[in-house]
């Protein structure tokens, strides 16, 4: 049963991550990439943890956790980047 | 043993739902401010349920504690809100357009 | 953000912090071999005392039981509306009503206020977009707005009010 529950798992967040990846191509403004760009990190994530359960291993949290802390710093460098000059009002 | 995998599967599929809803909203609805409540708080909340799925998963059928997924999850909840505040902060000031219904729009 | 004023260095600045630290390392390494222990005390001691400079001011809690509740409050929050904000996404955008809304905020403390928004941003259906420079006033994104002064009233009362009683009192 757990490794039906992990294939369906990894199906559903594939399918999540092609979403991500239509918003990533479509835009329409770079703010929505970097979005798109956060919510696959986050996606990602569980996919790696996902694969680690099929694994029977932890040998992949490393990544996951990586993978956390690279997306978080990059969408706020990005948007740290956008914003250079001061905001609104 | 057979119901612990019951709610270890549970967690799994359920967290992938959630997610999964998350990114629909990413993709379908009109505007960046719009987007966001998606991945900000829906991907974040499915996949700390995965991630706790998995926790359970290597605590009870392997040895030893697995610690590393709390780490994470408790690292996705901190950070989602930033992140989410840090987009709407570059949307707002891009002035990026939301959609013709929003009411009290900060600028036209 | 205030100009940090320059204080002499001190050699433990933050001892909860470095506590924490020490516990993350180890957490992280899942072991608790003396070799870790070593390594995680260095690195508990050194990066408080390296970063000290850039630390504002110090916030104190004050009710440890309250900030349980208020855990266990934004968790049930959080679970709860979920489903509201999934159930909007599944519908489409037809029926969808956004807005912003300006939150006047009453907590004047820093932390208190990067804890609201974050909660805000947590609970679906509100992301805290911006705060205004005299600390005064938060602009909310809503997803769908239905009335727009209970949902003020339901942030004060609900999340507000404790932080407050946590924070300032």
């Amino acid at each position: 049963m757990l490794a039906h529950a992990v294939t369906i798992a990894l199906a559903l967040f594939s399918i999540a991550i092609l979403f991500t990846l239509y918003r990533l191509i479509v835009g329409p403004d770079v703010v929505d990439r970097i979005l798109a760009l956060d919510t696959m990190a986050v996606n990602l994530i569980a996919v790696i943890v996902l694969t680690g359960i099929r694994m029977g291993s932890n040998i992949l949290f490393e990544a996951a956790l990586l993978i956390a802390l690279m997306g978080f710093v990059s969408t706020v460098a990005l948007t740290r980047y956008l914003m250079r000059g001061d905001l609104i009002e | 043993m057979m119901i612990l995998e019951a709610v270890i599967s549970l967690f799994l599929v359920v967290g992938a739902l959630i997610a999964l809803i998350g990114t629909i909203g990413l993709a379908r609805l009109p505007d960046i401010y719009t987007r966001l409540h998606g991945p900000a708080k829906a991907s974040t909340l499915g996949v700390g349920a995965t991630l706790f799925g998995s926790f359970l998963y290597f605590t009870f059928f392997t040895e030893g504690v697995s610690m590393q997924e709390a780490l994470i999850t408790a690292f996705l909840f901190v950070t989602a809100p930033v992140s989410a505040n840090m987009i709407a902060k570059a949307a707002l000031h891009r002035r990026v357009k939301c959609s013709e219904n929003t009411q009290n729009k900060p600028f036209d | 953000m205030q100009t940090t004023k320059r204080h002499p260095k001190k050699l433990l600045p933050h001892p909860r912090f470095s506590i924490f630290l020490l516990v993350l390392w180890l957490l992280m390494n899942e072991s608790l071999a003396i070799a870790h222990i070593v390594l995680g005390l260095g690195l508990a001691w050194i990066i408080p005392f390296s970063s000290q400079q850039f630390w504002l001011e110090q916030s104190s809690v004050h009710h440890p039981t309250m900030v349980v509740r208020y855990a266990w409050r934004l968790a049930v929050d959080i679970a709860r509306s979920n489903v509201a904000v999934a159930i909007r996404i599944l519908r489409g955008a037809k029926g969808l009503q956004p807005a912003f809304i300006d939150y006047p905020l009453t907590v004047q403390h820093d932390f208190a206020i990067t804890i609201l928004a974050s909660t805000i941003s947590l609970t679906p259906g509100t992301v805290s977009a911006h705060i205004s420079k005299d600390k005064k006033h938060l602009l909310i994104h809503v997803l769908h707005l239905d009335n727009e002064e209970q949902l003020r009233h339901d942030i004060y009362t609900r999340y507000e009010q404790p932080l407050k009683e946590i924070f300032e009192c």
